[in-house]
């Protein structure tokens, strides 16, 4: 079984790994890359714990195959921060307590992001439709949109 | 041990090349496949990824109607104006496949070629009688949608073959069209049943044509022609929605599993038939 | 000197002098949680790892005739293969693990099968490789030869007359006499007190049902993961997520025959656990396989094992009733909990039947519960283990009795409420609770005076929980710059790491942020029982305080030295030391950083540590209100509103106590409405993914208001009363009320999936 070499952007850096042909993004992240941020809650697309952002869309990095990301930009929880200042997303995230155990933390954050950079004024209906591929078993979500809600308010402001 | 392989091929005769090699599985989205992969339920050799394909990724209006290519994800459907204006149904059903995150991936050809009779996106385009360009060692040609599932899992589409654009015909003043599927949860899920309305109506409001299909409730995705007739010539008063009931759940012929029972099935699909029509002909500006 | 100051006052008028306790700060461990870099489970790895994988039973109930892995043993990267040969055979022993006694030998052989596998996904083998697609392929190459047996899976099946035998030397206990046929039941157990029968009598109205639930999975987000080395000294290192490394320790030495000495075990960060990671599934493989192969070996299961081989918690089938009088008073009530626990014995049946009429002070009542092995897997505990299934009968039958005398449900509740001085039914007389409280608290929400519409219906109903607190041992180690460093032996699930820090500084009266919180492994604190119960920040809180109690004595202590004055002269107030000999009346105060600094020239570090078992736990009542509205036509239930109304003592961290809150109710919703394991006839779970075990997703649910309800428990510093369990409690029955009310049936099967809701509409005629 030859490796494929895939060159790729991750968090604004060029980067190289080999990858098993079958391997998913998320195996290469974790295991490759050491970006161990992203999560494995399921391996099928139902739980949303290994989201990244893949040339500008949300998606679950474990229903992506690692060579798919030739020449491609992909965001991942480690980059989310701007260097030691945390993203509005994140600070939020710990003013509402928004995280229990923390593991869907990483994907949730990503899904946001992903939201408040389409939609930067969405409904609490609107959140919650969008979040509804990242499974939170600890918090009951309302912490969660209430984080989201008042992050979307504060980018809000920092655009204005 | 599997001795998987990845291309990515970059036009379709290089595509049709690569699924000519034994054990060949064409990826789109991927969101069914990579399932598949990991649980052990597929092996193939080689996977042909066709979103680098010139064109899979993208909408094009042509002729009145529109064009979509194979790898073309339902978030890029979703942001198409034209499209969800004239396609509305087609659009939300293809926007109701799995999360976010999968509607990031997930594309109407991929929905359509993975075979589930439950595939949310497949009785909104039977329903909007829509076509498949389909390419291969033979040639192209073009089927409508309803011709390629011929079970769960199987599709009538011969080694080598893949769909390569989904095309939408041109949409008439007054038409529009309608999906709603049932699932126990508000996301997520998989169809219990579903079912599409498209609608033409003339200017009195009076129902001129009219399409139905349904989902998760045979081993295909159906189209009924008996429910669009239940229809045609009523501005959609109480007696043609029960006639259409009536003829969905006439069409059913459901399974019982850990989704729901087939007596479940069957009355649903009546239901969503009728709340989706009301919803069609009210896009088409019927007054409701 | 009696130094009020030196000590926080406790009860209800305390909160004047809180600094700290009451507050909202950000968690210590918050910044890596939301940066990625926190290491759960499989986040860690070892030098030279090998993976590991597991070989599971296909069948639900076999015999296993011999395990040929020759073949496998041959493939190049194959660096170990273990079967249940490779460990030793143990006697019965029972562990008490902070939630429920476990038996050792059961354990054991949950781990991996000896000769027979009892569920479908029950370990048979496992490989060690250098990679993961060889170890899978040595999975498939392992023979094992399986003489098929009849299975059984639902509770009243294996109850039956002529079932087939799980444990063929099994014979129920708690009887009158032993029976003289072993069964699948293995224990009964009975809470009685009064005359039933006069009971009944004196009842105006009866209301009666049968209730049944099904199997749920804990649902933690995280999968079980573990890297373990064995070295050649024997010597053991395990990292694992799981809600206790002692807990890890302990088993593992147990079912591997080790002395506890030589297994070091650390916690990663754990990635939800309710129950379901008090036990160990993968450290013993992981160990033995690091044994035979002499390498490190990491083990993570799939989703799919997770739900096939760990720990659901209970089906039931349940029949109550109620007598009472036409005002409402209860006279009697007789309960009946058949439960699923598994492959072996120990289901919650027991904390089922002592929670069941918890809530209540009934003059006759007879609570008796089945405890029924059955080929799935091991039931495991989940958050308040068993009380959820007891309390959806219960008080599905109590909203009944409401509605047959045209009573307000919580008027109903308060009319028969437990108090204080009452004797619970389980035993002891309650103190210091806050039950009524609470129900009054529901009852004055703009919630319970919103008016309902069409095919809505409003649901309550009450949930009881005892908390546990038992053993911990925690340090407050004193740093030369006057921060400090509280070190604990209990996982953080969700946000502990905060209320621990949180009391250690209102205690030393420092800055919060001037204390970190650490979770140690077994090397680096005293013994402390796994995070379960709801006793954390109960009793390792109470530990904290202690500690941090004997580093003031210490610092007063250190003062008086720098004062050349008698140690009763010195106060500790606001962080720093006061001199109160009058001799020495200029002497300014000595912070806590300024004693710290000269802790060299005092006698050294200043640290303080307590062990303790921690007993009075104030149990915890919850009372819940939820709105639902159905589609009558498809039978999909929506919530629309929920209130959550809990006595929780004293919030130390409020924020993370309403989490919990919240958290409990969304998981009860979910039991409520959808979620189930589905078998098929083979004895085969048919949603073993999180595609169709469908727990609630964000736009399932509403805003869940959570109402603290703060009643002191006496016998902790802060008046903390447990708070993780009880709000799991009333849910099923709260939603399944509500159905009751917007549909006017009462649906006594859980889950209430769609289907079930139109069919019973269409019966009644809708």
């Amino acid at each position: 079984m030859s490796k494929t070499h895939v060159s790729t952007t991750i968090n604004g850096d060029p980067v190289e790994f080999l990858a098993d042909p079958g391997m998913t993004l998320l195996d290469a992240l974790r295991d490759e890359l050491e970006l161990t941020g992203s999560k494995e809650g399921c391996g099928s697309g139902d739980c949303g714990a290994c989201s990244v952002i893949l040339d500008g869309r949300l998606v679950c990095s474990c229903l992506v195959l690692a060579p798919e990301a030739e020449g491609r930009r992909v965001e991942t929880i480690e980059g989310l921060a701007n260097g030691s200042r945390l993203h509005p997303l994140q600070q939020k995230f710990l003013e509402h307590a928004a995280l229990q155990c923390g593991f869907c933390t990483p994907g949730l954050l990503m899904a946001s992001k992903a939201l408040l950079d389409a939609n930067p004024d969405p409904t609490e209906t609107e959140v919650r439709y969008w979040l509804a591929g990242n499974l939170c078993r600890c918090t009951g979500y309302d912490k969660i949109i209430r984080a989201v809600m008042d992050a979307a308010a504060e980018l809000r402001q920092e655009r204005v | 041990m599997s001795q998987l392989d990845y291309l990515a091929p970059v036009t379709p005769e290089e595509a049709v090349r690569a699924l000519g090699a034994a054990g060949a599985r064409p990826m789109a989205g991927g969101t069914d496949l990579l399932v598949q992969l990991r649980a052990g339920r597929t092996r193939p050799d080689v996977i042909v990824d066709l979103k680098r394909i010139a064109g899979a990724i993208g909408v094009r209006q042509e002729a009145g109607g529109f064009v979509i290519g194979a790898a073309t994800s339902g978030a890029v459907l979703g942001e198409h104006e034209a499209l969800v204006k004239a396609w509305p149904g087609v659009i939300e059903a293809a926007n109701l496949i799995g999360s976010t995150q999968v509607q990031g991936r997930a594309t109407l050809a991929g929905n359509l070629c993975n075979a589930s009779p439950a595939a949310d996106s497949v009785p909104a385009m039977i329903a909007a009688r829509a076509t498949c360009v389909v390419v291969g060692p033979g040639g192209r040609r073009e089927v409508p949608v309803e011709a390629i599932c011929t079970a769960p899992g199987k599709t009538s589409l011969s080694p080598g073959e893949f769909v390569l654009e989904i095309k939408l015909p041109p949409r008439p003043a007054r038409a529009s069209d309608a999906y709603l599927r049932l699932i126990p949860r508000t996301e997520m899920d998989i169809a219990v049943a579903g079912a599409a309305v498209n609608l033409v109506l003339d200017a009195q409001g009076v129902i001129t044509e009219a399409h139905v299909g349904l989902g998760a409730v045979a081993p295909t995705a159906l189209l009924v022609p008996e429910a669009g007739q239940a229809l045609v010539g009523s501005k959609l008063d109480e007696a043609a929605l029960a006639r259409l009931d009536a003829a969905a759940r006439a069409a059913c012929r459901p399974i019982s599993d850990k989704r729901g029972t087939a007596e479940y099935r069957t009355k649903i699909a009546g239901v969503l038939a009728r709340r989706a029509a009301a919803i069609a002909y009210k896009r088409a500006g019927g007054a409701a | 000197m009696s130094d009020v100051l030196d000590r926080p006052d406790i009860g209800h008028n305390a909160d004047d002098h809180l600094k700290v306790v009451g507050t909202r700060p950000i968690r210590p461990d918050g910044a890596d949680k939301v940066t990625g870099r926190a290491a759960y489970g499989a986040d860690f790895n070892m030098p030279g790892q090998l993976v590991g994988k597991v070989l599971r039973s296909p069948h639900a109930h076999a015999r296993i005739v011999s395990i040929d892995a020759k073949k496998a043993r041959a493939l190049p990267g194959v660096k170990a293969v273990i079967t249940g040969a490779d460990f030793p055979n143990l006697a019965d022993e029972f562990h008490e693990g902070g939630e429920a006694a476990s038996n050792l030998r059961d354990m054991a052989m949950n781990v991996i099968a000896r000769d027979k596998a009892l569920y479908h996904g029950h370990a048979v083998a496992a490989v060690a490789a250098i990679s993961s697609a060889i170890a899978d392929e040595a999975l498939a190459l392992i023979n094992v030869t399986y003489e098929v047996l009849p299975h059984v899976v639902e509770v009243e099946d294996a109850m039956a007359e002529g079932a087939p035998l799980l444990h063929p030397r099994m014979f129920t206990e708690g009887l009158e006499a032993k029976p003289d046929k072993p069964s699948n039941v293995a224990k009964r157990n009975r809470i009685a007190r009064g005359d039933l029968d006069a009971g009944f009598a004196a009842a105006d109205v009866i209301v009666e049902g049968r209730y049944t639930t099904k199997a749920t999975h804990q649902g933690y987000i995280e999968p079980h993961a573990t890297v373990a080395s064995w070295a050649a000294d024997g010597q053991c290192n395990v990292w694992s997520s799981s809600q206790g490394q002692f807990m890890v320790r302990t088993y593992c030495a147990k079912v591997l025959g080790k002395e506890i000495s030589d297994i070091r075990v650390t916690p990663a960060e754990i990635g939800g656990g309710f129950g379901g990671k008090t036990v160990i599934y993968l450290e013993p493989l992981a160990l033995a396989l690091s044994r035979e192969s002499g390498h490190p070996v990491k083990m993570i299961m799939s989703r799919e094992e997770v739900f096939r081989a760990t720990g659901p918690t209970s089906g039931a089938v349940m029949h109550v009733r109620l007598g009472a009088k036409k005002d409402g008073t209860l006279t009697a009530a007789d309960v009946e909990l058949k439960y699923q626990a598994g492959a072996f014995p120990g289901s919650p049946v027991g904390a089922g039947s002592m929670t069941a009429l918890a809530c209540y002070d009934i003059p006759a009542f007879r609570i008796t519960g089945y405890d029924v092995v059955t080929n799935t897997p091991k039931v495991a505990a989940y958050r308040a283990p068993g009380a959820p299934i007891s309390a959806f009968a219960v008080e599905s039958a109590m909203d009944d009795l409401a509605l047959k005398l045209g009573i307000d449900p919580i008027a109903l509740r308060e009319k028969n409420a437990v108090h204080n001085g009452t004797k619970a039914a389980y035993g002891p007389t309650f103190q210091n609770i806050g039950y009524v409280e609470t129900l009054q608290a529901i009852r004055d929400t703009e919630h319970y005076r919103t008016p309902l519409g069409p095919n809505q219906g409003r649901g309550m109903a009450v949930g009881f929980w005892f908390n546990v607190g038992g053993e911990s041992t925690a340090a407050v180690n004193i740093n030369e710059d006057g921060t400090a460093v509280v070190v604990t032996g209990n996982p953080d699930i969700g946000g502990s790491r905060a209320s621990m820090a949180m009391m250690a500084a209102e205690t030393l009266g420092i800055a919060v942020d001037k204390v970190r919180p650490m979770v140690a492994d077994t090397a680096s604190i005293g013994f402390s029982m796994l995070t379960g119960g709801s006793r954390t920040t109960f009793a390792t809180g109470m530990a904290v305080v202690q500690s941090a109690e004997k580093v003031i004595a210490e610092l007063k202590r250190r003062a008086a030295l720098i004062w050349d004055v008698n140690v009763d002269h010195v106060m500790w107030k606001d962080g720093s030391a006061w001199c109160l000999d009058p001799a020495k009346a200029d002497e300014k105060p000595l912070s806590l950083e300024a004693i710290a600094g000269q802790s060299a020239r005092t006698g050294g570090p200043i640290t303080g540590q307590t062990s303790l078992n921690a007993q009075g736990a104030g149990p915890g009542f919850a009372v819940h209100l939820c709105d639902v509205e159905i589609d009558p036509e498809t039978g999909h239930v929506t919530v629309l509103r929920y209130s959550a109304a809990q006595d929780v003592g004293k919030a130390i961290h409020p924020a993370y106590v309403e989490g919990q809150i919240q958290g409990g109710v969304a998981q009860g919703v979910g039991w409520a409405l959808n979620e189930e394991y589905i078998f098929d006839r083979d004895g085969h779970m048919e949603n073993a993914g999180f595609l169709d075990y469908r727990v609630p997703v964000a736009s399932d649910l509403p805003m869940i208001d959570a109402i603290l309800v703060e009643v002191a428990n006496p016998r902790h510093p802060f008046g903390a009363k447990g708070v993780g369990e009880a709000p799991i409690v009333p849910p099923l029955a709260a939603v399944a009320n509500a159905v009751r009310r917007a549909t006017g049936v009462r649906m006594a099967d859980l889950p209430l999936s769609p289907p079930k809701i139109r069919a019973v509409l269409d019966a009644k005629g809708g």
